[in-house]
C-alpha cells in the first residue's frame, strides 16, 4: 500500500445508506445557511429589537452548524487530510458556539417571555380602566343635574317642568310652593344654595351609593306679556317666579364658587326672558286663532245677513207688486169714472176714493221706502209746494173721520207762516197725516188741534232735545207742527218705545189699535231726512198727548217757480210785452167768445187762428202755432180728448205747441182734470187784458217744464 | 152805421168834453144798472189803430148770434117733446157769449134758464126765454147808443175816454 495520506472512512461504502446521509448533509448545511439569511432580513425590518448581540450568536451557531453539515459532505468519499483537518476545526468551533448560545439563551427566554406577559397584563389593564372610567363618568353624569320648576295655574305649587335628562325623571312631579326654603330663594334675587335634601333638589329617588353634591337654587320671574310696555323696560311687578336648581355631581368634591353664582343669575334672566318670549309666543298665537275663528264666524253672519236682506228684498218686490196692481186698477178706473157724469155727491165719494186709494199708495211706496230708508239710500223729493194747500188736505181728509168720532179739528196757522216752501210736499203731507191721524185714532171725545208756526231760532234753543239747535237762514226756515189730542194719552215709560219700528203698545190698547206700528218710526225717519226733530209728549193716561215736529224747509225764491200759473198774483218781473208774431190758435164754439179771445191775443200783437170745433183745432195745429188755447166750458165738445190727441200728435218732438185752457169754472175738478191731461195752463173766465198777457208771458217763459209738472 | 175816421172837422174843445162827459156818465151808468160789466171795458181796451172797430164788430157778432139763439131756443120750447137738452146747450151757448162781451144781466139770467132747463121746468124756461129776449133788446139799444156817442166824440175830433 502506498502511504497516501488518504483517510479511509470508517465505515463501509454502503451506497444507498451513504446516498441518504449525503443528502441530509446537504439539506441541512442549506438550511443552516438560510435561517440567519431569514433572521437577518426579518430583524433588519422591524424597528426595534433589543437582543441583537443574541443574535449574532445564534447567527454564528448556525453557520457553523452548517459549515459543518457541509463539509461533512466531503468525507463521504475519500478525501485528503485537509478536508479532515477543516471539518475537525469547523466541528469544535461548532461545539464552542452552541454550548455559549445554549448558556445564554437560558437567561434570555426567561426575559423575553416576562415581555409577552407583561404585554398581556398591560391590556387587560387598559379594558379594566377603560370601565373604570365609564362608571365614573356615569357617576359624574348623574350627579350632575338642573331642573326648572314652574308654578301651576293655581299658583300653589311648583311641577317640575324642565330637566336635563326627560327620560329618567317624572314630570309632572309637583311640590307645595310655600316651603320655607321656597320663599327664601323667591325672596332674593341672589342664587342662593340650598339643602340637597330638600324637595326641589331631591328629583330622583336615592340610590343608596350618591351623596348628592352642592346644590343651587334661584329665582327666575316670569314676565306677563302686559309687563312690556312699548317703550320700558319690562318691570319686575309680576309675583310669579319659576325655580331653577342646578345641582353638582354627587362624590365630588367640587363646590360653587362665588362667580359661578354670578353666572346662574345671568342665565337666570335669560331664562326668565326665555320663557316670557315662550309664553307671549303662545299667547299670540291663541289670539291669532281665536281672530281667525271669529273671522270665519262673522263673514258666516254677513253671509247670512246679505241672504236675509236679498230674501226681504225679494219679498217686498213682490209683495209691492202685488198690492199695487190692484191699487192701481182702484185709482184708474176712479180716475175714469171721475171724468163720468157723476151728482156732486158721487162725485164726492169718488173723490175720497181717489184721495184715499192714493194715501193707500203713497204708503206701499212707503214701506219699500221703508226698506230703502234704512239702507240709506233714500231721497227726498225737492220741489216748491204749497204748505197751506198741505194742511188744508190733511183736514179734508181726516174730517170725515173726524166728525163720525165726533171730534172737533181745528187748525192754526201761523199769519207768518209762508205760503210756499221748498221740500217733500208727499213726505210732509205723510208726516203730518199720520201724527193727526194718531191723535184722531186714539181720541174718543173732545178735540184735535193742529197749530203750525215757523219756529224762531231762541224757541228752537227750549225745544227739546237740546242737542238739536237748528239755525234758520236767509233760504230756509223751520216749520213747528204741534198736535194736541184730548185722546187716552201714553204712559211716560212707554213714551221711547213709540218711534220704535213695529212695537205695539200693550197700554194703548183700543178698538182700532190696528196697524203695523210702523207709523210713527216713518215719520221719524223721514223728519229726520228733513233735518228736523220729532217728539210726544204726555202727562199719564187719559190725560191726552201732544205731538210735535220740527223739520227744515227751504224758501222758494221765486214766485214763478210754482207748479201752475193759474192766476197770476200781480204782474211778474219778467211780463213779455209783445207777442209779436206769436203764432196762437183759439178753439171756441162760442162765436162771441172767439172773436173776444181773438181780439185779445191781436192786441197782444199774436197771429191768431180761430176754430170752433175740435176736429177742426187738430187739423189746424201745426209746429208753428207756439200757443193753443182752449175752451173747455163747451159742452159736447170733449176738450180733455183734444188734449190727449195733441200730446199724442207731439209725443215725440218738442215743438208741441202750449196748451192753456180756458174754462167759466173755479172748482178744483177741472184744474186737475185740466193737469191730468197734460195742459200747460188754465185761464178762468173772464179774460182780462192782463190777466191774458201775464199767462202768456209765464207760459213761454217756462215752457214746456209746466207741463211735466202739471202731469203729476 | 156811419163810418168815422179819426180826424174830422174841428168842433170847439168844450164841445168834445161835453160830449166825453155825457159818453162817460152814459157808460157808468150802463155799469151801474148791472148791463154791462167790466168785460165789456176789456173788450173796448183792445180797440187800438189796427183794430179801429173791435167793439162795434163784437157787439154786432153777438146780437147776430144772440137772436139765433134765441130762436132756435123758442122753436125748441115750442115742439113738444121739449128737447131741454138742446135748449140747455143754446142757453149754455148765449151765456157764453154774453160773458164775453160783458152782458151781465143777460149773462145772469142763462144762468137761471139753464137751471129750470136741468129741472126740466117748462114754464121757467119761457119765462126765462122772454126775459132774455127782452134783456137783448134792451142791450142792443143801449150799445147803440153807445157807439153813437162814440162816433160823434170822434166825429167832433176827440178821443173815446176809455173807463178805468
Amino acid at each position: 500500500m502506498e502511504s497516501c495520506n488518504c483517510v479511509e472512512p470508517q465505515w463501509p461504502a454502503d451506497e444507498l445508506l451513504m446516498k441518504y446521509q449525503y443528502l441530509s448533509d446537504f439539506f441541512i448545511a442549506l438550511a443552516y445557511f438560510s435561517i440567519p439569511l431569514e433572521l437577518i432580513y426579518f430583524v433588519k425590518k422591524s424597528a426595534v429589537f433589543p437582543y441583537r448581540w443574541v443574535l449574532v450568536q445564534f447567527g454564528a451557531f448556525i453557520v457553523l452548524c452548517g459549515a459543518t453539515h457541509l463539509i461533512n459532505l466531503w468525507t463521504f468519499a475519500i478525501h485528503s487530510r485537509t478536508v479532515a483537518y477543516v471539518m475537525t476545526i469547523a466541528k469544535v468551533l461548532t461545539a464552542a458556539v452552541s454550548c455559549i448560545t445554549a448558556l445564554m439563551l437560558v437567561h434570555i427566554i426567561p426575559d423575553l417571555l416576562s415581555v409577552k406577559t407583561r404585554e398581556l397584563f398591560l391590556k387587560n389593564k387598559a379594558a379594566e380602566l377603560d370601565r373604570e372610567m365609564g362608571l365614573i363618568r356615569t357617576q359624574e353624569e348623574t350627579g350632575r343635574h338642573c331642573a326648572l320648576w314652574m308654578p301651576t295655574r293655581s299658583g300653589l305649587e311648583l311641577q317640575l317642568s324642565y330637566t336635563l335628562r326627560q327620560q329618567q325623571n317624572p314630570v309632572g312631579y309637583t311640590v307645595p310652593i310655600h316651603l320655607p326654603v321656597i320663599n327664601r330663594v323667591f325672596s332674593s334675587n341672589r342664587a342662593l344654595k340650598i339643602s340637597p335634601n330638600s324637595p326641589v333638589a331631591r328629583i330622583r329617588p336615592l340610590a343608596g351609593k350618591y351623596i348628592p353634591g352642592e346644590v343651587v337654587a334661584v329665582r327666575v320671574p316670569l314676565l306677563h306679556l302686559s309687563n312690556f310696555q312699548i317703550n320700558d323696560w319690562p318691570e319686575l311687578s309680576t309675583k310669579r317666579y319659576a325655580l331653577m336648581v342646578l345641582m353638582l355631581p354627587s362624590d365630588s368634591a367640587r363646590q360653587w364658587h362665588v362667580h359661578e353664582l354670578e353666572l346662574v343669575e345671568v342665565v337666570a334672566d335669560q331664562v326668565a326672558v326665555a320663557l316670557s318670549h315662550a309664553a307671549i309666543l303662545e299667547e299670540s298665537m291663541r289670539a291669532r286663532d281665536l281672530l281667525m275663528e271669529q273671522n270665519v264666524a262673522l263673514d258666516l253672519a254677513r253671509r247670512e245677513a246679505e241672504t236675509a236682506i236679498r230674501a226681504r228684498n225679494d219679498f217686498l218686490a213682490v209683495m209691492n207688486h202685488e198690492m199695487r196692481t190692484p191699487m192701481h186698477a182702484i185709482i184708474a178706473l176712479s180716475s175714469l169714472l171721475q171724468e163720468t157724469e157723476l151728482t156732486p155727491e158721487q162725485r164726492l165719494m169718488v173723490e175720497t176714493i181717489m184721495k184715499s186709494s192714493n194715501l193707500l199708495a203713497t204708503l206701499i211706496n212707503d214701506v219699500l221706502d221703508l226698506s230703502r230708508l234704512e239702507d240709506g239710500s233714500f231721497q227726498l223729493n225737492i220741489a216748491t209746494f204749497n204748505l197751506h194747500a198741505v194742511f188744508r188736505e190733511v183736514l179734508n181728509l181726516i174730517k170725515p173721520v173726524a166728525s163720525v168720532k165726533k171730534l172737533l179739528i181745528t187748525l192754526n196757522l201761523a199769519p207768518d207762516l209762508p205760503e210756499y216752501a221748498v221740500g217733500d210736499e208727499k213726505r210732509l203731507m205723510q208726516v203730518i197725516l199720520n201724527v193727526v191721524g194718531n191723535a184722531v185714532k186714539f181720541s174718543k171725545e173732545g178735540g184735535i188741534s193742529i197749530t203750525a208756526f215757523v219756529a224762531k231760532a231762541e224757541y228752537l234753543r227750549e225745544a227739546r232735545p237740546p242737542e238739536f239747535i237748528p239755525v234758520p237762514s236767509d233760504n230756509h226756515f223751520y216749520l213747528r207742527v204741534q198736535v194736541r189730542d184730548s185722546g187716552s194719552g201714553i204712559n211716560p215709560q212707554d213714551i221711547p218705545k213709540l218711534f220704535t219700528k213695529f212695537a205695539h203698545n200693550q197700554s194703548l190698547a183700543t178698538r182700532n189699535s190696528g196697524g203695523s206700528g210702523l207709523g210713527l218710526a216713518i215719520c221719524k225717519r223721514f223728519v229726520t231726512l228733513m233735518d228736523g226733530h220729532i217728539w210726544i209728549e204726555s202727562e199719564g193716561i187719559g190725560k191726552g198727548c201732544t205731538a210735535t215736529f220740527i223739520v227744515g224747509l227751504g224758501i222758494p225764491e221765486k214766485l214763478n217757480e210754482s207748479k201752475f200759473p193759474v192766476l197770476p198774483r200781480g204782474s211778474s218781473n219778467h211780463v213779455l210785452a209783445n207777442f209779436s208774431g206769436l203764432k196762437v190758435l183759439v178753439m171756441d164754439d162760442n162765436g162771441v167768445g172767439r172773436a173776444a179771445t181773438k181780439g185779445l191775443l191781436l192786441h197782444l200783437g199774436c197771429d191768431v187762428t180761430t176754430v170752433s170745433s175740435g176736429d177742426e183745432l187738430l187739423h189746424a195745429v201745426s209746429q208753428e202755432h207756439k200757443v193753443v188755447l182752449m175752451d173747455i166750458c163747451t159742452p159736447g165738445i170733449d176738450s180733455y180728448e183734444v188734449a190727449v190727441q195733441i200730446h199724442r200728435l207731439y209725443s215725440q218732438h218738442h215743438e208741441r205747441p202750449l196748451l192753456v185752457a180756458i174754462t167759466g169754472s173755479t172748482d178744483k175738478v177741472t184744474k186737475e182734470n185740466c193737469m191730468r191731461v197734460g195742459m200747460d195752463g188754465v185761464i178762468q173766465k173772464p179774460v182780462s187784458l192782463d190777466k191774458m198777457r201775464n199767462v202768456l208771458s209765464e207760459l213761454l217763459e217756462c215752457g214746456h217744464q209746466m207741463s211735466s209738472l202739471a202731469r203729476v | 152805421m156811419p163810418r168815422f175816421h179819426g180826424q174830422s172837422n174841428h168842433a170847439p174843445v168844450d164841445i168834445v168834453n161835453q160830449l166825453q162827459k155825457q159818453y162817460v156818465d152814459y157808460l157808468s151808468s150802463l155799469f151801474h144798472e148791472g148791463v154791462l160789466d167790466d168785460q165789456f171795458t176789456q173788450l173796448q181796451k183792445l180797440q187800438d189803430e189796427s183794430n179801429p172797430d173791435f167793439t162795434v164788430e163784437v157787439a154786432t157778432l153777438f146780437f147776430v148770434d144772440s137772436d139765433k139763439l134765441i130762436n132756435n131756443m123758442a122753436a125748441a120750447l115750442e115742439r113738444s117733446p121739449v128737447d131741454f137738452k138742446q135748449v140747455d146747450a143754446d142757453v149754455h151757448q148765449l151765456k157764453g157769449s154774453s160773458s164775453s162781451i160783458g152782458a151781465m144781466r143777460v149773462k145772469n139770467l142763462c144762468i137761471t134758464f139753464r137751471s129750470f132747463c136741468e129741472t126740466q121746468n117748462y114754464e121757467g124756461c119761457l119765462i126765462c126765454l122772454q126775459q132774455v129776449k127782452n134783456e137783448c133788446a134792451v142791450l142792443k139799444d143801449k150799445l147803440q147808443n153807445l157807439f153813437r156817442m162814440e162816433q160823434q166824440i170822434v166825429g167832433a175830433g176827440g178821443s173815446v175816454p176809455l173807463m178805468d
